[in-house]
């Protein structure tokens, strides 16, 4: 599905990506985990081809990415900060997204879903964050896409939104689609994810199932695992 | 954001253009005054909004940046939506209140014409410019600065160097390469486009023969739209190149 | 006088010229006339040069006949006193470098009349020397000049006084118009126009009149010099444009009055040198490079009543401002306001720019004009003046213009 090799990226004197390496097979969720800073949006940018690396290449669906487009029609992106064009109504945007996309889209059940049809016609610049994040969600759901990525998709959401999230990551699973997920909420990660990709100064530091991280780490929990595991690091 | 600054800059031109005319009473006073508005003005806007808008704009672009969307096309479209709409609402703002003024039965027609596509010209350059800086500067604040800087660099301080070159060297054959300053700044390259149609006698008193040629013939003319449409399409070339080359 | 040419015209008998006339050349028609008699000279083509006319006759041409020159020299010279040469086509006068070779000279002659003549391909056309009293009228006269070494004047007078010069065409000569030495003469009506060098070349000749002539796009316009009690009145100098061009020269004159002259898309509109007591009433500026540049001392000159309409300077001075007046003119430039509403602006408007000043000192500079650093630095010129003359101030700008 995704193939990274060697990725290189600095931005000024900040190396952020050193030489990283990542496979990512057809199937399941994979959660991008890290200390802030660690490059996990710019490891997602890069593949979305918003970050040009400075060194390495990048596959996905087994077509290198350099210089190319149309491959971003195979993928459905949830950006971390969900900041609309202000005077734009909600209707408005998922009508310029589908125009822009040209794919079949499902988003009357996901506005139904979210509780949206009260803001259809707000301009987004009133609405609230948990608001404009579900926008955000329907945006990312409505194309049927092989790959999900999703960078922070629970900020701002309400419990019964985040419910919703998750059965519908669940669903799309379930057809056999491929997710990349960055969340700083780890109970969030231990609920959906089947893998844990965990970056550390650039690299791939741990790549396995949560059970594996645990065994790793002698930690029973979840969240201990992925604390011990920064911490690993600074003894080393 | 874009459609309605666009309306108050077209409201602004409707308003410019009746009231020059209704002050002046006269079409040529008017283009002479109009003159001063488009090589000052039109590049100003064109530059502070350019900037406006590519940084009120990013995470829009961002959102279209994950869209299957060519790179380049993102920011064409963008720079073409900005200098196209203010492009319109400059020759639509003026030439409404000139030709309801009876523009058509004037023979200002052709000063005006010329003011009006130096006017388009100019939009297109400094937006792009704009775009070029912006692009470069991540810091909001420190791009403003830099195109305003650049704007103010262009429009009166260029000229002050220039000016004081010409009366350093005063002693050389000088009008070779103050034609070859003019084409290396845009606003002065428009003006003399212009002057070639207002002032053409007080050019002509000029005694150097390469003046002559330029100013007397229709060399200048051709001469001066070619470098116009070179300091148009390189700035958008640039912002085709940084746009594949940039990270968001 | 008339009563006197009335007599003789009675007498007078007239001899056809043409080529089944009996008499077949003009020359010979001359020959055979006696005082007064007039020679008809029917359609037709004459080959003829030389002819000297010494005595009072009226040559006058049908359907306008063609005199052809054949490039050997002078056509017609007049030697006598009450000639009138009238409806003549004559061509190809001879250029020579020694000798000035006219269409039609007039040699210390009195009361000639020369109309409705038409000259074409000259060296010179109609040459007054020394001749008084007469008129030259409704002549069209096109030359083919090209370089000024080896052309002619179209109307040339020369010690002669007395003359009214009214209604000629004058074209591609090398003056339109010159006169040297000649007082008391009256142009009025012509079209000086595309003359390699003057529309007019006016020297040494004082207590003329011009009046509602047309000078366009000649070489460098119309000059006067070295002449007093000039009257321009009503003239209109146009698209006079080039390194060395102006409307109007004026150069060593005093006395004269300029009034109701229109002065458009000239590089410079009037270049004066040396020239006191003049008037400057109700002429209008348009559009010319300098409206005024003035060279050197002039003194006791006013300007009152004259329309400065968007030129791009209105006044350049090189030297001392002297006694000169500037009041009660319009100047499109001007900026100030009427809060007396007396129709006159509340501040004075000062008509000399410092970039006036730069340009004079540096000419390539012109290449910086209506920019927006050079109105900053005019502007704050205007605020405190350094460099301008402080007293040069039209201080009661009219608002509107005059009418």
């Amino acid at each position: 599905m995704i193939h990274v090799e060697n990725l290189y990226k600095k931005f000024g004197k900040n190396q952020v990506l050193s030489g990283l390496d990542l496979t990512i097979d057809q199937g399941g969720i994979f959660a991008i985990l890290g200390p802030n800073g660690s490059g996990k949006t710019t490891l997602i940018k890069a593949i979305l081809g918003m970050v040009i690396p400075n060194e390495g290449s990048i596959s996905v669906l087994n077509t290198t990415i350099k210089n190319k487009w149309k491959y971003r029609q195979e993928i459905n992106y949830l950006p971390q900060i969900a900041n609309f064009p202000g005077n734009l109504k909600v209707r408005e945007l998922i009508a310029m997204i589908k125009d822009i996309r040209q794919k079949p889209s499902e988003e009357e059940n996901l506005i139904a879903l979210f509780g949206l049809e009260p803001f259809l016609d707000k301009k987004l610049s009133n609405l609230s964050g948990g608001t404009k994040q579900k926008v955000n969600i329907v945006l990312t759901f409505m194309f049927n896409s092989p790959l999900i990525v999703l960078d922070e998709p629970t900020t701002g959401l309400d419990p019964l939104a985040l419910i919703h999230l998750k059965e519908l990551i669940f669903k799309e699973k379930a057809k056999g689609k491929t997710f990349l997920i960055t969340s700083h909420i780890m109970q969030f990660v231990e609920e959906v994810s089947d893998e844990v990709v965990y970056l550390l100064e650039g690299k791939i530091y741990f790549k396995g199932s949560i059970e594996q991280l645990k065994t790793k780490t002698e930690e029973t929990t979840f969240e201990h695992a992925i604390a011990a595991i920064s911490t690993y690091n600074h003894h080393d | 954001m874009r459609s309605r600054w666009s309306y108050v800059y077209f409201l602004f031109y409707l308003l410019l253009g009746f009231v020059l005319l209704f002050l002046n009473n006269e079409l040529s006073k008017a283009v002479i005054t109009l003159m001063n508005v488009i090589i000052v003005l039109v590049p100003l806007i064109g530059t502070i909004f350019g900037v406006m808008y590519y940084y009120n704009s990013k995470e829009f672009t961002e959102l279209l940046l994950a869209q299957p969307i060519k790179r380049s096309s993102i920011f064409l479209g963008q720079y073409l939506g900005v200098a196209g709409s203010l492009t319109m609402s400059l020759v639509l703002g003026l030439g409404i209140p000139f030709v309801l003024y009876g523009l058509f039965q004037s023979n200002a027609i052709w000063d005006f014409s010329l003011l009006l596509i130096t006017g388009a010209f100019l939009t297109l350059i400094f937006t792009a410019l704009a775009f070029n800086i912006a692009l470069s500067n991540e810091n909001k604040i420190k791009g403003f600065g830099y195109a305003v800087l650049a704007w103010l660099f262009l429009a009166v301080i260029y000229d002050g160097l220039f000016l004081m070159s010409l009366i350093v060297f005063e002693e050389y054959p000088l009008d070779s390469l103050s034609l070859a300053a003019t084409m290396f700044n845009p606003i002065d390259l428009s003006r003399t486009l212009i002057l070639l149609k207002l002032d053409i006698s007080a050019l002509l008193g000029y005694t150097g023969a390469i003046f002559k040629q330029f100013f007397g013939t229709g060399l200048g003319l051709v001469i001066s739209i070619c470098m116009l449409l070179l300091w148009t399409v390189l700035p958008i070339w640039r912002l085709g190149h940084i746009a594949k080359r940039k990270d968001f | 006088m008339p009563a006197l040419l009335l007599v003789h015209n009675m007498r007078a008998e007239t001899i056809s010229v043409c080529s089944s006339c009996t008499v077949t050349s003009i020359k010979r028609a001359v020959m055979l006339s006696a005082d007064y008699d007039t020679i008809l000279v029917k359609k037709g083509t004459y080959r003829e040069f030389n002819i000297q006319i010494n005595k009072p006759l009226t040559i006058k041409g049908e359907d306008y006949p063609i005199i052809d020159g054949e490039d050997q020299g002078e056509i017609i010279t007049i030697l006598s006193d009450n000639v009138t040469i009238e409806g003549l086509f004559i061509i190809n006068v001879g250029t020579s470098y020694t000798a000035d070779y006219a269409a039609i000279r007039v040699v210390e002659s009195e009361n000639f009349l020369i109309q409705n003549v038409v000259l074409e391909k000259l060296f010179f056309g109609i040459y007054l020397e020394k001749a008084k009293n007469g008129r030259v009228y409704h002549n069209k006269i096109i030359g083919d000049a090209v370089d000024e070494y080896n052309s002619g004047n179209g109307i040339q007078l020369w010690y002669s006084n007395n003359i009214v010069v009214e209604r000629n065409i004058v074209q591609h000569v090398r003056d339109g118009i010159y006169l040297e030495f000649s007082d008391n003469i009256t142009i009025e009506n012509n079209i000086s126009s595309d003359n390699l060098r003057y529309g007019l070349h006016f020297m040494f000749s004082n207590d003329d009149v011009y009046k509602d002539n047309t000078f366009e796009n000649n070489g460098a316009g119309v000059a006067v010099m070295f002449s007093k009690r000039i009257k321009m009145l009503g003239n209109v100098f146009k698209k006079n444009w080039g390194a060395a061009s102006f409307g109007v020269l004026l150069k060593e004159i005093n006395d004269a009055e300029i009034i109701g002259n229109t002065f458009e898309e000239n590089t410079v509109g009037i270049s004066i040198e040396g020239s006191n007591r003049i008037n400057y009433l109700r002429n209008n500026f348009i559009n010319n490079g300098w409206a005024i540049k003035v060279r050197g001392a002039c003194y006791t000159n006013s300007f009152v009543n004259n329309n400065f309409m968007y030129n791009s300077f209105d006044l350049a001075y090189n030297s001392k401002l002297n006694d000169n007046i500037f009041e009660q003119n319009y100047w499109s430039n001007y900026t100030g306001y009427d809060l007396d509403k007396n129709g006159e602006g509340d501040v004075p408007y000062r008509p000399v720019k410092l970039f006036s000043y730069i340009v004079n000192r540096t000419p390539e500079t012109i290449i910086l004009l209506r920019s927006l650093f050079m109105d900053i630095i005019d502007f704050s010129e205007k605020v405190s003046p350094v460099f301008t003359p402080d007293e040069l101030v039209d201080a009661k700008p009219l608002m509107h213009k005059f009418k």
